[in-house]
């Protein structure tokens, strides 16, 4: 499976939804489909796209939160997992990523050659960490299909769930961006207040 | 406990009084009252951390929305919080109110709180944040105040440094 037909097969849902991504391959994907305003695409930070999503999703909880994670990130914030599980947000999705690797800091290569994986690699299983972290769904997921259905089970539902996803160590096609950060910053807050927070 | 209740809620006000509806927090001890009476108020949204950094991006994400917030925490949990303040606050230029008990001053009888007080003035100095310290009661108001003012207007991480001569009373 591959990250970017799964970010095809939800852009169309993502249109009204607060949506936080990582660094690197996951933030550039998505913008190659076409940035919105409503697209955060936190640039540093690693572990902290949940953090945010979680501010969003409690201030605003009318409003569905998508946060699109990878493994790497949520390994450098599990204890958020847990953070996340007790506030329970019911309008927020988790979606990771896991491609086994730290693709987007270096530890891939074209190819799909993956020279510094991560522990999910060696069996560590992000969908049964939420779950036992207390997310009332967690979900591992290997096939187009079954993405799609508890993506979108998930977006259009109304509890906090979080999907895991295998995908393939792909790089993207181009890490180029034409969004600065500041303006990317800017824009996102304004969309998010313009809406008038509970919509 | 020795920890003033007084002051824990004349803290809890000024925040209240700023706009602060969203609160994430770590307990210590010169912070039990405050996070007790966040708890007790329906009108306060109380995050239990599991470690302060995820505090940074809470806070973030609450600014995105439209929503005032606040950190409560130690000089270790802003020492934890280093990579997030400068990752997301400072690169992203994102208000963020950290109330910081700073242990390890004058008067510290615990040795294992020593050592990280130290630290957190030429830290948050090195990091160019703005801070001061909350000693007296009369001051709580006006400067928690002129915090958020500041953290608003520059769109950066504030600290006010909350002391022992405010925060506990030595039993007599």
């Amino acid at each position: 499976m591959k990250r970017i037909d799964c970010l095809k097969a939800i852009y169309p849902e993502l249109e009204d939804c607060a949506v936080v991504t990582i660094m690197g391959a996951v933030a550039a994907e998505l913008y190659s489909l076409g940035h919105r305003a409503n697209f955060f695409y936190l640039e540093h930070a690693m572990g902290l796209a949940s953090s945010i999503g979680l501010g969003i999703a409690l201030s605003q909880p009318d409003r569905k939160v998508v946060v699109i994670d990878g493994d790497g990130s949520v390994l450098m914030n599990l204890g958020g997992l847990t953070t996340m599980a007790r506030s329970r947000p019911k309008n927020l999705v988790h979606l990771i990523f896991d491609n086994e690797t730290l693709l987007s800091v270096g530890g891939g290569a074209p190819g799909g050659y993956k020279w510094f994986t991560t522990a999910t690699s060696t069996g560590s299983d992000l969908a049964g960490i939420a779950k036992a972290a207390g997310y009332p769904r967690a979900q591992l997921v290997r096939e187009m299909e079954d993405f799609e259905k508890a993506a979108l089970d998930a977006i259009n539902g109304d509890e906090l769930s979080c999907i895991v996803a295998k995908v393939e160590a792909e790089m993207p096609k181009s890490f180029l961006m034409d969004v600065h950060m500041l303006e990317n910053r800017f824009e996102f807050p304004r969309w998010l207040q313009a809406k008038g927070g509970v919509n | 406990m020795p920890v003033s209740v007084a002051n824990s809620q004349l803290v809890y006000d000024a925040m209240k009084g700023v706009g602060v509806t969203l609160v994430s927090a770590l307990p210590e001890t010169w912070l039990v009252h405050l996070i007790r009476i966040a708890d007790d108020d329906p009108q306060m949204t109380l995050v239990r951390l599991a470690k302060e950094e995820e505090g940074v991006g809470i806070s973030a994400g609450a600014h995105f929305a439209g929503v005032k917030s606040a950190m409560l925490l130690q000089n270790h949990g802003f020492l934890q919080a280093i990579n997030g303040i400068v990752g997301v606050s400072l690169l992203y230029k994102i208000p963020l109110l950290m109330l910081i008990t700073d242990r390890g001053s004058f008067g510290e009888k615990d040795p294992w709180q020593t050592e990280g007080g130290k630290y957190t003035r030429p830290v948050l100095d090195a990091l160019h944040i703005a801070h001061d310290d909350l000693s007296r009661p009369d001051d709580v108001e006006p400067k928690i105040a002129k915090a958020m003012t500041l953290a608003q207007s520059s769109l950066s991480p504030v600290a006010l440094l909350l002391q022992r001569d405010l925060m506990w009373e030595e039993p007599k």
